[in-house]
């Protein structure tokens, strides 16, 4: 009855849950996540986070992408894509796809 | 030419001091086939014929976005009984708008939840009045209203809606708080908000059946406390104390004019669903200026915004930035001036006195309701 917590790891697949979306704020000049009851101000680098959550690539791989790119350690942003994917978790603003 | 500069100047510098709205409640209608007695409908509620049009609430959704409104709370009474709810809701998704329903599911079928899905409703938020179908339907005054309420919840789920449970608690069902979360999860809710009721208009009527004991909000802050652990990550758990209990008054709507505004049924723009409570404010209506004109410029959105308004007690002290003085309306209920130190706050020269009365009320066992609009 009482359903799993979910565990946010290197391998998570997740996704943005339904009813939880980026959107432009142009009257503020920022970028919002909108979910009930919640409006949360990103900064640059959240955004791209967000956006990366696309319920096909595991975090690690999202990580090592952003480490290509950026050419930047990929332990430290690994760590912040799972402290960031698990706020957002715990906040039941992600679906895990697996 | 420069006193037009001179004019624009100002202006900005008011607009910069006050930021955008961030929300917006529209009260479609007061019409509900439920009668709770501490509704937040006023007293006097606004009849069907006074209704804003569909052209009307879709000219209002659109000036709300443009002044920066980020979600739009679709309210009431029960926002179904509005026919156009399907097109109103599209129309405020079209704009960008995040929709959020307030329903007590009555009104609701399984083919209506479908439209609503279609037209892009972002998230339903169904009130429960107890966790069985007795206790429920006596607060609610409208008998077979939790068993309709279960089943809008299971449709909502099977269209794939994000729901959550809107629980009011008070004196009568303060013991299946609990139990309304286990509800909320055996429902696929993500959240459920837990709020103790607060006293103004009918629930102010009915304060010595609803106001809860001492002994009944420790033991519903201790439940929520742990069931927060407990269901963390499965169930996001808002929680709204009883004030009267508190030793420092609410942020009441996030501070007076700063973050959300409410449109009546017939237009008339409130700072708070309560506001009309206070004397001497007079409120604009959408039919008459625009959402910018009445958030920026009127006598009433401005009536509460920073902290000239304010006695010395509360000018003075660091809080004023926590709680921006706490509640106008609560203020005007218990000091009878709505200026007045909010009486909930320990520094207060009324605390003692609403102490006194709070203990006095809760110690008696009534439970007679005086239910709305009967």
């Amino acid at each position: 009855m009482t359903g799993e917590a979910p565990v946010i790891s290197g391998t998570s697949v997740v996704k943005l849950a339904r009813g939880v979306r980026l959107r432009a704020d142009a009257v503020r000049g920022q970028t919002v996540l909108l979910a009930p009851e919640r409006a949360m101000a990103l900064d640059d680098i959240a955004v791209r986070i967000v956006e990366a959550l696309d319920g096909r690539r595991s975090l690690d791989r999202i990580a090592g992408d952003f480490a290509a790119e950026f050419g930047a350690p990929v332990e430290q942003i690994a760590s912040d894509v799972q402290s960031f994917a698990h706020e957002l978790a715990i906040r039941r603003m992600l679906e895990i796809v697996e | 030419m420069s006193d037009n500069l001179a004019l624009a100047k100002q202006v900005d510098a008011r607009i910069s001091s006050v930021p955008p709205p961030m929300a917006m409640l529209a009260e479609l209608t007061h019409r509900c086939p439920l009668a709770c007695p501490y509704c937040s409908n006023p007293i006097a509620l606004t009849r069907a014929d006074e209704e804003l049009s569909t052209a009307e609430w879709i000219g209002v959704f659109e000036q709300a976005a443009a002044l920066g409104v980020l979600h739009l709370h679709l309210s009431g009474g029960e926002p179904a009984a509005r026919r156009d709810l399907a097109e109103l809701t599209q129309a405020a998704a079209a704009f960008g708008l995040y929709t959020n329903l307030i329903t007590s599911g009555v009104g609701l079928t399984e083919a209506r939840i479908g439209q609503l899905a279609d037209a892009g409703l972002d998230h339903i938020q169904l009130s429960i009045q107890g966790v069985s179908a007795e206790s429920a339907d006596r607060i609610g005054g409208y008998g077979g209203g939790y068993g309709r309420k279960i089943a809008v919840a299971g449709w909502v789920a099977e269209a794939g809606i994000p729901l959550t449970l809107n629980a009011v608690c008070h004196r009568q069902n303060m013991g299946e708080i609990e139990a309304m979360i286990e509800l909320a999860i055996r429902l696929k809710a993500r959240r459920i908000e837990v709020a103790t009721v607060q006293f103004h208009g009918w629930a102010e009527r009915n304060k010595a059946a609803l106001l809860p004991t001492r002994d009944q909000v420790e033991l519903a802050t201790r439940t929520v406390a742990a069931a927060r652990q407990t269901y963390e990550g499965i169930l996001v758990i808002d929680y709204v104390p009883a004030d009267y209990y508190s030793t420092y008054p609410k942020a009441c709507m996030g501070g007076w004019g700063r973050v959300g505004l409410n449109v009546t049924p017939s237009g008339r723009v409130l700072p708070c669903h309560a506001a009309e409570t206070i004397p001497g404010l007079s409120f604009a209506t959408v039919r008459a200026s625009s959402l910018a004109e009445i958030w920026y410029e009127s006598d009433a959105f401005n009536a509460y915004r920073g902290d000239a308004w304010m006695p010395d007690l509360c000018r003075s002290c660091e809080r004023k930035k926590v709680d921006f003085g706490g509640c106008r309306c609560q203020a005007m209920t218990l000091a009878g001036d709505a200026r007045a130190t909010d009486p909930v706050c320990v520094r207060s020269p009324l605390r003692d006195r609403l102490t006194r009365e709070t203990d006095r009320l809760s110690t008696l066992s009534s439970d007679t309701l005086i239910y709305r609009g009967r």
